[in-house]
């Protein structure tokens, strides 16, 4: 039963891994940024759900208000911040989104305090069910079906309508999407709203599921998606989605077998270093890193 | 001197090499690292064992050089497998892998660290002479290297590897010298911090760390030793003269890297070098 407790525990951070890192591949397929801040949009996320659940009392509230905040921080970020930098290498704009990082981390620091903001009223968080010895929270199980839901609806998103047609194809031929007629800029900004929302929605599972909101819950796992995005070569979503599970996996059954001498918070980064050695263009190949 | 100003002093000596350092990798030969901490770290157990081991000073110099050097070594090539923005992700990986493993080696203190490291016997303003001379030898070494052929050929491969390969350059090589050189000045740099607070555990070596390095070469102007100089003896000081900078040091310190990258890329460097031309011109 442990172990099964183990992939359940894996399973549901590997969701969350996934609704992080899909925003972070797909900004990397459209522009080849390193969008290292995208853990700040994640925090913000966390932020406005703590903080609005405990101002209205409802928590639908806090994501609905998190949804619509992010999308257009995400959009602020790339109009001013990434737009003005494209024209150098991809390592500029990379080394400002880590002072980004650092600064909004800070900054949620100096608002809200050093030891987090928890939920006034979060029933959610201690409601656990029992499956014939298997315990599973109601987070968790809200982690795996909203990453189901979303990753379904983003499926059929890109297969069924022009928009998302057209937002696929400018991530994989840029300029022959244009020649098309799509408007590369709109992708840009639908890709930035998109991956955001995604981002805060996992920001806010993570803080119901510790109860607390701390001005670090993004940073470990801004570098760890960066870690799997490249596991899941770059650009594309399924292979994003397979690598957030299997190192969610690999983490929780990890930490019982080399936990004794590695962090679990670096085994992303032994398995990135180790795949870049052997296949420096990731996984599936796709794209040269 | 009062012991504050010694052990500030120390300090900036050793920022001081650290940044330079990392400005010869990243600044000379473009190679991006976000890692710097972790060879300033390497540098400084490996000191702290040697000096606990023999309490030989010139021994745990070596041992941490040896220590940073090797480190580097090891990722220069990874530098030669990937793209300079995937080295950056890559370097990350390898500090947080540094922090990660260190912390649960108890034969390297586990979280306590190490701790009663044998003084130098130089006491404390000796050992700041000793920083603030290495940290002059670093920088004259970095002047030097940047009029050498080797700093043509470094900023050749920084600039443009398949132009560089047409003039008989190798990148490989360069890079990885570029990797060797950098990282064994940060471990020195890490055997001086570990002789100045004789205590010293994981956390000092963290990326937050590696980041305030980024910034001061990013801020002092990328590739110009006298700019990175100068940033890296401002940023030291610049939390210790206002109580605000220090309370929300990495508010300001993000702020900057932002604002210079977007508003002036070539930082305190290129900003005097304007201004110098602008006056001759007048």
């Amino acid at each position: 039963m442990y172990y099964i407790d183990l992939a359940v525990t894996g399973v549901s951070f590997g969701c969350m891994y996934a609704m992080m890192s899909v925003g972070l591949t797909l900004v990397y397929g459209l522009l080849r940024i390193l969008h290292v801040a995208h853990a700040a949009v994640f925090a913000l996320g966390a932020y406005v759900v703590v903080l609005v659940a405990n101002a209205t009392g409802s928590i639908a509230l806090g994501f609905l208000a998190a949804v619509i905040v992010t999308p257009l921080f995400g959009i602020a970020i790339y109009r001013l911040l990434y737009e003005p930098l494209l024209r150098y290498r991809p390592d500029v704009p990379m080394i400002a989104s880590v002072g980004l990082l650092v600064l909004m981390q800070d900054a949620f620091r100096i608002m809200f305090g050093e030891q987090g903001v928890t939920f006034r009223q979060n029933a959610l968080s201690f409601t656990t069910f029992d499956f014939h010895g298997v315990t599973i929270s109601a987070v968790q199980i809200a982690l795996i079906v909203t990453a189901a839901v979303v990753f379904a609806g983003l499926h059929l998103f890109t297969t069924r309508t022009r928009t998302g047609l057209g937002w696929r194809a400018t991530v994989s031929r840029p300029k022959i999407a244009a020649s098309f007629g799509v408007d590369p800029v709109k992708v840009r900004y639908l890709n930035f709203a998109i991956g955001s929302a995604l981002a805060a929605v996992a920001g806010g599972l993570v803080a119901l599921l510790n109860n607390l909101v701390d001005p670090s819950i993004g940073f470990v796992v801004s570098y760890k998606a960066l870690a799997i995005i490249v596991l899941g070569g770059l650009g594309s979503v399924r292979g994003t989605l397979v690598a957030s599970l299997v190192l969610g996996l690999v983490e929780a059954y990890g930490t019982i077998f080399i936990g004794a001498w590695l962090d679990r918070d670096a085994i992303a980064f032994l398995a990135l270093i180790v795949l870049l050695m052997i296949r420096p263009q990731g996984f599936t190949g796709a794209r040269t890193a | 001197m009062s012991a504050y100003t010694i052990s500030i002093v120390s300090i900036i000596g050793i920022n001081v090499i650290l940044a330079v350092s990392l400005n010869m990798i990243s600044g000379f030969c473009g190679q991006i690292s976000l890692g710097h901490g972790a060879f300033f770290g390497a540098g400084a157990y490996a000191a702290a064992l040697a000096m606990v081991a023999t309490a030989s000073v010139p021994l745990a110099l070596l041992a941490g050089v040896v220590a940073g050097s090797v480190l580097g070594i090891l990722v220069g090539f990874a530098s030669l497998r990937v793209r300079s923005d995937f080295l950056a992700v890559s370097t990350i990986g390898v500090n947080f892998l540094f922090v990660g493993f260190v912390r649960k080696q108890s034969w390297l203190g586990g979280e306590m660290g190490i701790s009663g490291i044998p003084p130098t016997g130089f006491g404390a303003s000796g050992n700041m002479i000793m920083i603030l001379l290495l940290a002059c030898a670093t920088v004259v070494f970095s002047l030097y290297v940047s009029r050498s052929w080797m700093g043509f050929a470094f900023r050749a491969v920084g600039e443009d590897e398949q132009a560089a390969a047409t003039l008989g350059i190798g990148a490989g090589a360069y890079k990885l010298a570029a990797f060797g050189i950098g990282t064994a000045l940060a471990g020195l740099a890490g055997a001086l911090y570990a002789f100045f607070t004789q205590f010293i555990t994981v956390d000092a070596f963290d990326f937050i760390l590696s980041v305030m390095l980024m910034a001061m070469v990013v801020i002092g102007g990328i590739g110009s030793t006298w700019g990175v100089v100068a940033a890296a003896v401002g940023l030291t000081l610049l939390p210790e003269a206002i109580r605000f900078v220090n309370d929300y040091r990495l508010l300001v310190f993000g702020g900057m890297l932002v604002l210079v990258i977007r508003l002036a890329p070539g930082g305190l460097a290129a900003l005097v070098h304007n201004l110098f031309a602008r006056t001759r011109k007048a």
